[in-house]
């Protein structure tokens, strides 16, 4: 992919978003209609691509990226011309008469770079935004999981308007073409390192940008508040951990404090889950996904190859790297210096950090960086409220994990080091907008005082006027108020 | 002792940045500002300060701008105090958690989303509203609870310097500080990690604050300027809307305002409005019109008619607000300094447009004055249709057609605010459907920004986020998720062992309705 070729479709899309064809709602439900098309009848081509790039089993497939799209562009479908509309705001009497309203229009040509761990739905979810909202867009998959990115870039110009939505395919060179261009939004969903230098090159064309990245997501265990709900608690934690993409997920669990005291409890629930949900032996499981390609395999063997943090290992630990496979591993309490505990794991590792009191979780989060979220097992309320107000992530769920991704209704994000700005539902058509303000006036009456020559009568009249006191003025005009 | 305060004012690097940091970091982790009751108490001190020091304020911005005292009043101190007055009316309910939806997937869920404050926040804010921007900014951090460093523009000294004093008077400065100074302070601070960085001034040092920013994944707020035109359609009361126009301009520090009108845009074409007029205006303007055409066909005599009418009533209500002699009016702001006295006479006497003044040009170096100017006709690529203007120069652009004007507009790069009189309803809606703007006024200029229900921010060059009213107290809080969940209700298709017939299972509890729940749980639907 050359530098003309991105100019030149960089071009074309300028061409079709200037022409106005975008904006109608009739194109965007067009598009959003065709995408839940090409969904539906690619199914087995998009199971067939997760499981060659990834190893996904179709009920993962279906869960975390086929079913996702599907949901949110209906979702959006329903929607859309609601979300269009203008949204009244209130003017004050002193500009009666007039109205004021904010009207979301599309930035124009955006950018959504898509990353490798859920390539069909975080690639196509901020799609679904980009339409919603009316822009033309340049979609750049990850070149990790080629078999989905070519999928895309196959699939999409059938279905979908080529002259307004195009898909680029391609490894860093083409990530750096297309970061030079000036783009009207870029969505980037990815590291922290490459989420540096996609800002960093927005800043040159004052690009807005969303950033979704992610952190150590941390399970807190209160066990003393959820003891008798045990197996669903190991359930919904081996399910968090090593059920997304095997570990390599923004919003998995990274890793889990609990009570010191409780820590073998903890420890032999967990073994329990991962054999009864990936068999004696993990290797052979086909509900358990690969690692997705080999530099995090290479980063991942690394983790556990520093002699204190194997030390720490009391689950698991084998690998293969032929098959890219590393067997679902619990440690405890590994250095909390070592990089396995000030890194983003991204893989089937899983510490287990031991405190004396559960309470000291709180102080453990605050001092490191901000998640994107927090997962907090307690019936405690005390403690939930204390979470919430005493701790910062992108969000936080109590006594689940990872369902909070199909919530449409909640803004999804981070903030901090886990990224700015979010998205899913109408927040998704938000992303992708710029509120513009509308204000329409009337020639009469006039307001008399606001122009020159100016005299202490009409600082007076100003003065009231601009703090809306409307009692004042009138006592101003009736000449009942003396002092100015 | 003169000696070590001299040393203390000359040291502001990168350490002493950090440290400073490190500090508000620490105030900020004690939990003092997420109170209601202390950020209550810092907006209640911010409207007494303005109240207790109009004067002085004033005085500071005479100063730095000659800015007339009824601008700074009103404009800066009254709007201020709406701000806070706004605030702390509404703060109470702003910072109550908004319930969320949750669907049947979840079930049995509750959500909601809880507004938090980021942490530690920078302002850096503009010369020539240098209250206004500010303490605008700062009321919005402190409503949503966050600690914060404010940097005034050097370039505005008298008012830099009583901010400095008064904030650390009246508000607390173990969690609001000033730093002043010019580059070097700037730059110290901006290598330090912010939660969120709140800008105002132009796109060079935009690109600057960003590109900083993006080392820290530190999100911003950037309101910038641009070029914002005005278009003038026929059918309009011209007195009223030139009265707006003049206010809007040179009613505002003097054109130096990133919401001023730039530019006006009107047509040629009024034959049918202009016969509606006075005889005795229509016969001047032949005579004027026929100076400007040789051949003195009906069309173009008219297209003179209605745009030299449009002259001929600015130059009428300029003359009325500022006098004869508007050089001598203390009703106008000065050039804020020398650097941009020199940029506007430049783009003044350049060879394309100095012929082109129909009004004013004036200027006088010593003081800083230019008169308010007005050039018609100016070619499209001149110096002054090529940057923001920000002074007290309007160039009036001629079209053929007015909805010629939008596509004019949207040739250019993203304007801040763009304004329209018209009274047809047709061209009106096409306007605001076509102009792409920070914001848009119909039938009158600026007075936007008075409105907090209306977002107040650019878009492409013009800036990026918004405030004013909610939108401050949104632009410095993360919006926080929160999904609760019971134990109870645990479907079993969501754990491996994965089977062909939980693929099944989850096709309808992902966004399946209830039938479908229903219909995959007793084995019916389709695989």
């Amino acid at each position: 992919m050359d530098q003309i070729k991105v100019e030149k479709g960089m071009a074309e899309l300028k061409e079709t978003f200037s022409s106005g064809k975008t904006r109608s709602a009739v194109w965007r439900k067009t598009q959003l209609r065709a995408l839940i098309e090409l969904v539906h009848e690619n199914e087995e081509e998009i199971f067939k691509a997760l499981h060659q790039d990834l190893g996904k089993h179709p009920v993962e497939a279906y869960r975390d990226e086929v079913g996702v799209i599907l949901k949110s562009a209906d979702y959006s479908l329903s929607r859309v011309e609601k979300w269009m509309a203008p949204k009244k705001g209130h003017i004050p009497l002193l500009f009666f008469p007039a109205n004021g309203e904010v009207m979301p229009e599309p930035f124009g040509v955006v950018l959504i770079f898509a990353s490798w761990n859920f390539p069909i739905s975080l690639a196509l979810d901020p799609l679904i935004g980009a339409i919603s909202a009316g822009n033309t867009v340049v979609l750049k998959p990850s070149d990790m999981s080629p078999k989905c990115s070519s999928f895309l870039a196959n699939a999409i110009p059938k279905y979908l308007d080529p002259k307004a939505i195009k898909v680029v395919e391609g490894g860093a060179d083409v990530c750096e073409q297309l970061l030079q261009q000036k783009w009207d939004k870029i969505f980037f969903t990815g590291s922290q390192r490459i989420g540096r230098v996609v800002m960093t090159a927005a800043a040159k064309h004052l690009t807005p940008v969303t950033l979704e990245m992610g952190g150590k997501s941390p399970a807190i265990l209160d066990v003393t508040s959820t003891s008798s709900n045990m197996k669903v608690v190991a359930k919904r934690i081996v399910g968090g951990k090593w059920g997304p993409c095997c570990g390599q997920a923004c919003i998995g669990i990274d890793y889990v404090l609990v009570e010191d005291e409780h820590s073998s409890f903890l420890i032999g629930s967990l073994r329990r889950i991962i054999r009864e949900f990936y068999g004696e032996n993990p290797e052979e499981s086909i509900s358990l996904s690969r690692i997705g390609n080999k530099n995090n395999f290479d980063r991942l063997s690394r983790l556990i190859k520093d002699p204190l943090v194997a030390a720490s290992i009391v689950h698991g630990g084998s690998t293969d790297e032929e098959k890219l496979f590393i067997e679902p591993t619990i440690l405890l309490n590994p250095p909390l210096d070592s990089e396995i505990m000030t890194e983003e794991i991204f893989g089937p590792l899983l510490p287990i950090i031991t405190l004396n009191n559960i309470q000291e979780s709180i102080e453990f989060m605050n001092s490191r960086p901000k998640p994107l979220v927090i997962y907090a097992f307690t019936k405690d309320e005390t403690f939930k409220k204390q979470i919430l107000t005493h701790t910062s992530s992108g969000g936080v769920v109590f006594n689940d994990t990872m369902v909070q991704f199909i919530c449409d209704d909640l803004p999804f994000g981070g903030v901090g080091h886990s990224g700015f700005g979010r998205y899913h539902g109408k927040y998704s058509f938000d992303t992708f907008s710029h509120e513009k303000a509308v204000m329409h006036r009337g020639f009469y009456p006039e307001i008399e005082p606001r122009y020159p020559p100016w005299n202490s009568f009409k600082l007076q009249f100003l003065r009231l006027a601009y703090s809306f006191n409307y009692l004042g003025l009138l006592l101003l005009l009736l000449g009942l108020k003396k002092k100015y | 002792m003169a000696g070590s305060e001299e040393k203390e004012k000359a040291v502001f690097d990168v350490d002493a940045a950090s440290a400073l940091v490190n500090e508000l970091r620490c105030t900020f982790a004690s939990g003092k500002t997420r109170s209601y009751e202390w950020r209550v108490t810092q907006l209640k001190n911010m409207l007494k300060m303005c109240d207790e020091n109009e004067k002085e304020i004033a005085e500071a911005l005479r100063q730095d701008l000659s800015k007339p005292e009824l601008e700074s009043v009103v404009y800066e101190i009254g709007m201020l105090k709406n701000s806070c007055r706004v605030a702390l009316k509404e703060v109470k309910h702003w910072i109550v958690p908004e319930k969320a939806k949750t669907s049947l997937t979840t079930f049995p869920s509750s959500a909601e989303i809880l507004s938090e404050p980021l942490g530690v926040v920078l302002i850096i804010s503009a010369w020539n509203y240098p209250f206004l921007l500010s303490l605008d900014p700062l009321v919005g951090a402190i409503a949503a609870g966050n600690a914060v460093v404010l940097k005034p523009s050097e370039i505005a000294p008298a008012s830099s310097s009583l901010l400095s004093k008064l904030l650390v008077k009246y508000l607390d400065s173990s969690a609001i500080r000033v730093i002043e100074g010019a580059v070097a302070e700037t730059s110290a601070l901006l290598e330090q990690k912010w939660e969120k960085i709140f800008y105002t001034g132009n796109g060079r040092v935009a690109r600057i604050v960003m590109a900083a920013a993006a080392k820290h994944l530190t999100p911003v707020v950037l309101e910038l300027g641009g070029k914002s035109p005005v278009v003038i359609d026929a059918g309009i009361n011209l007195q009223v809307a030139t009265r707006r126009i003049i206010a809007g301009k040179w009613g505002c520090n003097n054109g130096q305002a990133c919401v001023s009108p730039d530019y006006i845009i009107t047509t040629k074409d009024y034959a049918p409005e202009l016969v509606m007029l006075s005889a005795i205006k229509v016969s001047f303007q032949f005579f004027l019109a026929f100076h400007f055409l040789p051949c003195c066909c009906s069309f173009s005599c008219f297209f003179n008619c209605f745009v030299l009418i449009q002259v001929d009533t600015l130059k009428n209500e300029l003359e009325r607000f500022y006098g004869k002699t508007p050089l001598e009016s203390k009703d106008l702001s000065r050039i804020v300094n020398s650097n941009h006295f020199t940029r506007l006479t430049k783009l003044l006497d350049e060879d394309k447009v100095s012929g082109n003044i129909v009004h004013g040009g004036e200027r006088d170096k010593e003081s800083l004055k230019i008169a308010p100017t007005i050039l018609l006709d100016v070619p499209q690529d001149s110096l002054i249709m090529n940057e923001e203007i920000f002074g007290p120069l309007l160039p009036i652009i001629l079209v053929n057609k007015i909805e010629e004007s939008f596509d004019l507009i949207n040739s250019g790069t993203k304007p801040l605010a763009a304004y329209l009189f018209s009274n047809k309803k047709k061209l009106k809606e096409q306007f605001v459907m076509s102009v792409s703007a920070g914001g848009l006024v119909i039938n009158d200029t600026t007075v936007h920004l008075a409105v907090d229900t209306l977002p107040f921010g650019g878009v492409g060059e013009s800036g990026m986020g918004s405030y004013h009213g909610k939108f401050s107290f949104d632009a410095f809080s993360h919006k926080k998720a929160v999904l609760y969940r019971s134990f109870i209700g645990d479907a079993a298709i969501r754990y491996p062992p994965y089977t062909t017939e939980k693929v099944r299972l989850m096709k309808a509890l992902i966004g399946g309705g209830i039938w479908n729940i229903i219909q995959a749980l007793l084995g019916w639907g389709k695989a």
